[in-house]
């Protein structure tokens, strides 16, 4: 019984962080994503932490600190500031309807379902389960990156890519904690050149939507 | 004999504590907009108010108008008197199911509409386009939602969902905190509140239930209004039997099972009371057009719910 419990709990929490990508494809407000994003990477934090205490994997409440503060904290934080200083239009301009892209969505989470499950057939359940999770945040993250126009909003569908390769991460037994920090920080680097790089954009082009850096892609 | 006896308890409780539940959401709201509010027993004396006075009908009315009201309140009734709320042992309970109640809301639905078309004013139509608006969207997602416990569970009678779920078979399911919340969705869609429709408005950019009955007056209007609020309490009931059962008296409870099933129903409708008025008051109503995006993404949830339990069947 406890078995079950503490895979029920480790299911809860991942399904949790899958919907939290949900709903920052359905939000149509730029500050909604990004308390979205901090509230995705909280509940990454205590899958984390789940899982260190399930797997009795000290070093995964390194990874769980790591989500809680970067993630959850200083990179949402940083994107309001970003916001903010960049005044931009606080509406999520989106490529496809939300309904079309929520349906989207669910095509993808029942895809990664159906080609995780077969291909880890060997694995432990919880991994599997986990696995399948995990794929379907990141696929939810490439979407959100692909229907978004505005430029932070991609970013935040690239941050939420990286929520589920962490989730995949902390599932799999055995990653080194070297390649977790690794990560988190190469995000933050990665966090702080998108910042340069809004700022250079919108002194370009007067604008953060990507559509109209289309027209100038010729011309170059 | 019993469940003949508790059948009666419960098709009288249903009816006598909705008021209260609707008076106790109104109150919590008006507290937490800075005002004091009337009292939770206000729900009553305004049915009792409009019970007194004579029903006006228009010149225009066909008899649709006149039945309406009574086959409207009959179907959500008898629809409230088959959720299990403090018992599981009822008379009724096996001759109805999840389906049954869907289609005994949607048999209310049907006729509210039309007597909001019958009388020709423009009101009433846009009311009842709009209330079939949101039926197509939502009934969907209620279904999704009872495939998903159904195949939890193994039949789609909630009295043996309720049976399944306490006796301990079932642990902490993905597809089971996703179901709630899309059956959550619903119950707000179902029962216009808030972000879906304001239950206290008059203006015609946002009213859809009262747009359908705002040729209703004296004892029509109290009808109309009643099955309004029973159908308030039984979503109350569906939520808090089927997915927190804890508390209910199964079919060898005696005199103090049935007590603690009433007192744990009691104390449930008024958490989720106080917790749909504080929810009312901190979001704002949405536009028109944003309903499909909000009952698509309870159909989704349902979606996903039924998804999860192959997962997990898999698994």
């Amino acid at each position: 019984m406890g078995a079950q419990i503490s895979y029920d709990i480790a299911h809860l929490i991942g399904a949790t962080v899958l919907m939290a990508g949900f709903q920052l494809l359905y939000q149509r407000r730029l500050f909604a994503v990004l308390n979205t994003f901090a509230f995705q990477a909280l509940a990454l934090a205590a899958a984390a932490a789940w899982q260190a205490h399930i797997q009795h994997a000290p070093h995964l409440y390194v990874t769980a600190g790591i989500a809680l503060v970067f993630k959850a904290i200083i990179v949402p934080i940083a994107l309001h500031w970003l916001v903010e200083q960049l005044g931009i239009h606080k509406n999520v301009e989106t490529a496809m309807s939300i309904g079309w892209t929520m349906m989207a969505g669910v095509a993808l989470v029942t895809l990664s379902i159906l080609l995780v499950l077969p291909v880890t057939a060997n694995a432990a359940a919880l991994t599997r389960e986990s696995l399948a999770l995990a794929m379907s945040v990141v696929l939810l993250g490439l979407l959100m990156m692909i229907t978004r126009h505005n430029a932070v909003t991609q970013v935040v569908g690239f941050m939420a890519l990286e929520n589920g390769l962490i989730l995949a991460a902390v599932s799999a037994k055995g990653m080194p904690l070297v390649v977790e920090i690794s990560v988190a920080f190469s995000v933050l680097v990665a966090m702080t050149l998108f910042g340069i790089f809004f700022f250079r954009i919108r002194e370009r082009f007067d604008t953060l939507d990507l559509a109209d850096l289309e027209t100038h892609r010729g011309d170059r | 004999m019993s469940a003949i006896l508790w059948q009666l308890l419960q098709i009288i409780l249903v009816v006598a504590i909705s008021p209260l539940i609707t008076g106790w959401v109104r109150l919590v709201k008006s507290r937490l907009n800075g005002r004091i509010g009337a009292s939770p027993f206000q729900p009553y004396r305004d049915i009792y108010r409009l019970l007194q006075k004579e029903a006006v009908v228009a010149h225009s009315a066909s008899w649709v108008f006149r039945v309406a009201p009574y086959v409207t309140f009959g179907a959500v009734w008898l629809a409230a008197s088959i959720v299990p709320a403090f018992t599981t042992h009822l008379f009724l309970a096996q001759a109805a199911d999840l389906i049954a109640l869907v289609a005994l809301l949607g048999v209310a639905r049907f006729w509210t509409a039309l007597a909001g078309m019958d009388v020709g004013t423009s009101f009433g139509g846009l009311g009842a386009s709009r209330e079939m608006m949101i039926s197509s969207l939502a009934e969907p997602a209620m279904l999704m939602v009872t495939f998903s416990l159904s195949l939890i569970s193994g039949t789609t009678a909630p009295a043996q969902i309720i049976a399944f779920v306490l006796s301990g078979g079932v642990g902490i399911e993905v597809s089971l905190g996703l179901a709630l919340a899309a059956l959550v969705m619903v119950a707000i869609a179902e029962n216009g509140r808030i972000p879906i429709d304001n239950p206290a408005t008059h203006l015609e950019l946002t009213m859809v239930h009262e747009a359908m009955v705002l040729e209703y007056s004296g004892r029509h209007l109290a009808l109309m209004e009643g099955a309004g609020m029973v159908r308030l309490t039984l979503f109350m009931a569906l939520i808090g039997g089927l997915f927190a059962p804890w508390g209910m008296a199964q079919s060898e409870g005696g005199a103090l099972a049935l007590a603690v099933g009433l007192a744990a129903f009691l104390a449930k409708c008024f958490v989720l009371a106080t917790a749909l008025g504080v929810f009312e008051t901190s979001i704002a109503k949405m536009r028109v057009f944003r309903y499909a995006d909000f009952l698509g993404g309870a159909l989704l949830l349902g979606l996903l719910a039924t998804i999860f339990l192959y997962v997990s069947e898999a698994v």
